[in-house]
């Protein structure tokens, strides 16, 4: 029974931690988020060569370092808690879990090493602008066409959508619906007919974009793993991509967290600083019991992923479901007891309020997948 | 990470749960909510539930966790949640003497003297002498160290005056483990001792203390010149306060990290109902008990962090993030017994408010009112606040009031 990260884990986490306070402050951030690309090449490329944290959980045979997804969310909380403004999540958490999950051996062995190595950045293209998270979200068509096929139909709030060079698309066989007919499609996002616009999102921190996609072609083989397998693959890879979410959730919440405690301690009115008054002392109370709840969820889901076990169909939705509330409710605590100051620009309270609505949002909110749990266990 | 208990405990798990098979008779299964409401005077005295505990001795499975040289059998922390998990999952009953066995006996083998060992931990184990704890009063609930129950030396003898309350099982009970205070010129925490005191002597009145569920396992203990003898201080003289912090202490044990075992049958139960009434089609409900699931799921992962951190040397429980600390985790189960009893009694509609002849309560409705009693006892969850604010996230105390300020 050993319910914590090992020694050599909590290095990781400890080294994440030291050089995102380093090269992700608030001033990092806040000068990154105003930037069209959203992040910093130079840090980007540290991450990818000299931290190799893309290449954590990517088997060696495709150029990764072979740990496993205890790694992986070990270093996503430390970036949730930075608002590190970087391609990871899109490219890691999205694409190479994508290409882990449904792609041939040799599909991975063209794509995952360069993004082991931190030289591609990647997304999962799947949304519209119906905003649906599950399958019947998906309109754009892949008609095939000889060797080739032809992809139409737009896709909305793609994470890192207009950065990345590699994008997975979803797209679905003509007349077919529901789950059925789905594939997903490698699509180098330099091919023709595809029109990319970023969108201007409330969080900052975390880019988006619109892709346009007009008669695309890319060659059949594209196609990632067998012909209408598409969305066992992308529920499976959102499930992973959950997960790391989570983790990142955690992360983001603590800080919202240690930002009240401290500010609580040192604040002074009527005399006393305010976190001796119970109704603060309180509130920062009930941000423990759910940060460490979210810890929890987050950390068991991250066991189930690396082991790839049964569990993770059900641990992935309760740990997505219960971290965004837990970070949103934090945020906004963070706000409250920060009083007038943490309504500023100025202050970091509203980044992380946020990023925490735009992580509860992404892939459905609390609600959407407690539905999923439901189903999954039965009800 | 790793789940796994170990080959010891695996190997303890198959042998308990054969024992389990043979010993404990279908009759005693799943009343583990229901041994008040099916008789509500007998309570822990019932005749099958003294033969279960006899069984349990017999057997070699009373004080398990206590060291082998006081009569148990020093087992792991791991093999003492298999043993719990164990008697969840066969719907075994709570013993009737837990109170000694959990919390007063560890007290004894850490504190006490080698006659009280000598006199007190066998009987206990033997289910010979049942004990009631005796803590709260009137008017020291949050604030224990308010406490004004006294104890004054008459020769050979504490004489006990003052009054207790919700003391559970103290009808039964031969003998209080119980705080008084000794010294009432010292400071609240310093002036108090730890006595062991007879509950069968003219001093001692028990009075059962009737609660909306219509049951009492609660009662009033009134001590007036109560006598036990001088030797009956466990820990010193004015020394009551750090004992009585070890007892509490334990209820940090093993219990802790099963409790989910418990929530995990409760809901399912929860599910089976509202399929059984069609109400599985409606999103609300599916939203609710979905939401249930989760808080249960959590509290597992939590139980297994404790858990991990009680079984690492040098961990820390009052340092924030080393596991999950006793105050956060009664604030979640307790306020999620509320919540999700509430759920159950409304899933169940009208049905669910109509009671017995003689406001006999079923153990939905049982839990659904005990529910309210569980952010009260073992500390409110506004003092649980408070120790988590101050304790683990360091938090500056209220300032105490000050004196001569009255007008």
């Amino acid at each position: 029974m050993n319910f914590a990260f090992t020694e050599e884990q909590e290095e990781l986490k400890k080294g994440a931690r030291q050089f995102l306070e380093n090269y992700s402050a608030s001033e990092a951030v806040r000068t990154l988020m105003e930037t069209d690309t959203g992040y910093d090449p130079q840090v980007w490329s540290r991450i990818g060569t000299e931290l190799g944290w893309p290449s954590l959980h990517i088997p060696e045979e495709y150029g990764g370092s072979g740990f496993s997804y205890v790694e992986l969310i070990a270093v996503m909380e430390e970036m949730g808690r930075a608002l590190l403004c970087a391609p990871f999540f899109s490219t890691v958490c999205l694409a190479a879990n994508a290409l882990l999950v449904g792609a041939t051996e040799e599909q991975k062995l063209e794509h995952l090493p360069g993004i082991a190595a931190g030289e591609t950045i990647a997304t999962v293209a799947y949304t519209e602008p119906s905003g649906k998270w599950d399958a019947s979200g998906i309109a754009a068509t892949a008609t095939a066409d000889g060797d080739e096929v032809v992809i139409d139909g737009t896709k909305s709030f793609v994470i890192d959508g207009a950065t990345a060079s590699l994008l997975i698309v979803a797209a679905r066989e003509p007349g077919s619906e529901g789950d059925a007919g789905v594939d997903l499609f490698v699509v180098p996002a330099d091919t023709a007919g595809v029109e990319r616009r970023a969108l201007n999102t409330m969080d900052m921190t975390r880019k988006q974009a619109e892709i346009k996609l007009d008669g695309v072609r890319v060659p059949a083989a594209n196609r990632l793993g067998a012909a209408g397998s598409g969305w066992e693959t992308l529920s499976k890879t959102l499930d992973l991509a959950c997960v790391a979410l989570a983790a990142e959730q955690v992360g983001g919440a603590q800080m919202c967290l240690d930002m009240s405690v401290d500010y609580a301690k040192v604040r002074v009115q009527f005399g006393r600083p305010i976190g001796s008054f119970q109704a603060i002392k309180h509130k920062c109370a009930d941000m423990l019991l759910e940060v460490e709840s979210a810890r929890s969820a987050a950390y068991y889901a991250g066991w189930a992923a690396a082991e790839d076990n049964e569990e993770l169909l059900t641990v992935a939705p309760l740990a997505k479901a219960y971290c965004s509330d837990a970070y949103f409710h934090c945020a906004a605590e963070n706000i409250q007891i920060h009083g007038g100051i943490g309504f500023t620009w100025e202050h970091d309270a509203h980044l992380y309020f946020k990023r925490a609505k735009s992580s509860e949002i992404l892939f459905g909110d609390a609600t959407y997948h407690r539905e999923i749990l439901a189903q999954r266990i039965g009800l | 990470m790793d789940f796994d208990y170990g080959e010891a405990a695996e190997k303890f798990r198959i042998e308990f749960r054969n024992w389990l098979e043979d010993n404990l008779d279908p009759d005693w299964r799943d009343r583990v909510g229901d041994i008040n409401l099916d008789n509500p005077a007998a309570g822990a005295d019932h005749p099958w539930l003294r033969e279960w505990d006899r069984r349990l001795y017999d057997a070699g499975y009373k004080g398990i966790a206590w060291p082998e040289e006081h009569g148990g059998r020093g087992m792991s922390l791991l093999e003492q949640v298999v043993f719990h998990e164990e008697l969840v999952a066969a719907g075994a009953p709570v013993v009737a003497n837990f109170l000694a066995e959990t919390l007063l006996g560890p007290t004894i083998i850490r504190w006490g003297s080698e006659a009280q060992k000598e006199r007190f931990l066998g009987p206990i184990l033997r289910g010979e002498e049942f004990w009631c704890q005796g803590f709260s009063e009137p008017n020291a609930g949050s604030d224990l160290a308010s406490l004004a129950t006294r104890a004054v030396r008459d020769g050979d003898e504490w004489v006990v005056s003052g009054q207790k309350v919700w003391t559970t099982n103290a009808q039964f009970a031969d003998y209080c483990f119980c705080l008084a205070r000794t010294d009432p010129d010292a400071a609240p925490h310093k002036g108090i001792s730890f006595l062991l005191v007879p509950m069968k002597q003219p001093g001692v009145t028990v009075r059962p203390l009737l609660q909306p569920t219509n049951t009492d396992e609660f009662n009033e203990v009134f001590f007036d010149e109560a006598r036990c003898p001088a030797a009956n201080v466990v820990g010193g003289e004015n020394n009551g306060w750090a004992v009585a912090m070890t007892t509490l202490g334990f209820e940090r044990g093993s219990s802790v990290t099963t409790q989910f075992l418990t929530y995990e049958r409760e809901l399912s139960e929860i599910v089976e109902s509202a399929r059984a009434r069609g109400l599985l089609a409606d999103p609300v409900v599916r939203r609710d008990l979905a939401a249930a699931h989760t808080k249960v799921a959590i509290m597992r992962a939590n139980a297994y962090r404790t858990l991990t951190a009680l079984t690492t040397a040098g961990a820390d429980l009052d340092e924030a993030g080393s596991g999950f600390h006793p105050s956060l985790n009664k604030l979640f189960w307790s306020e999620y017994h509320q919540w999700v009893t509430n759920l159950a009694v409304n899933l169940r509609g009208p049905e669910a408010l109509v009671v017995g002849d003689g406001y006999r309560v079923t153990s939905q409705q049982f839990a659904f009112l005990f529910a309210r009693s569980e952010t009260i006892w073992g500390g409110t969850s506004q003092v649980q606040r408070n120790i988590v604010g101050e304790r683990l996230l360091g938090l500056p105390k209220e300032p105490k009031p000050e004196k001569n300020t009255q007008r």
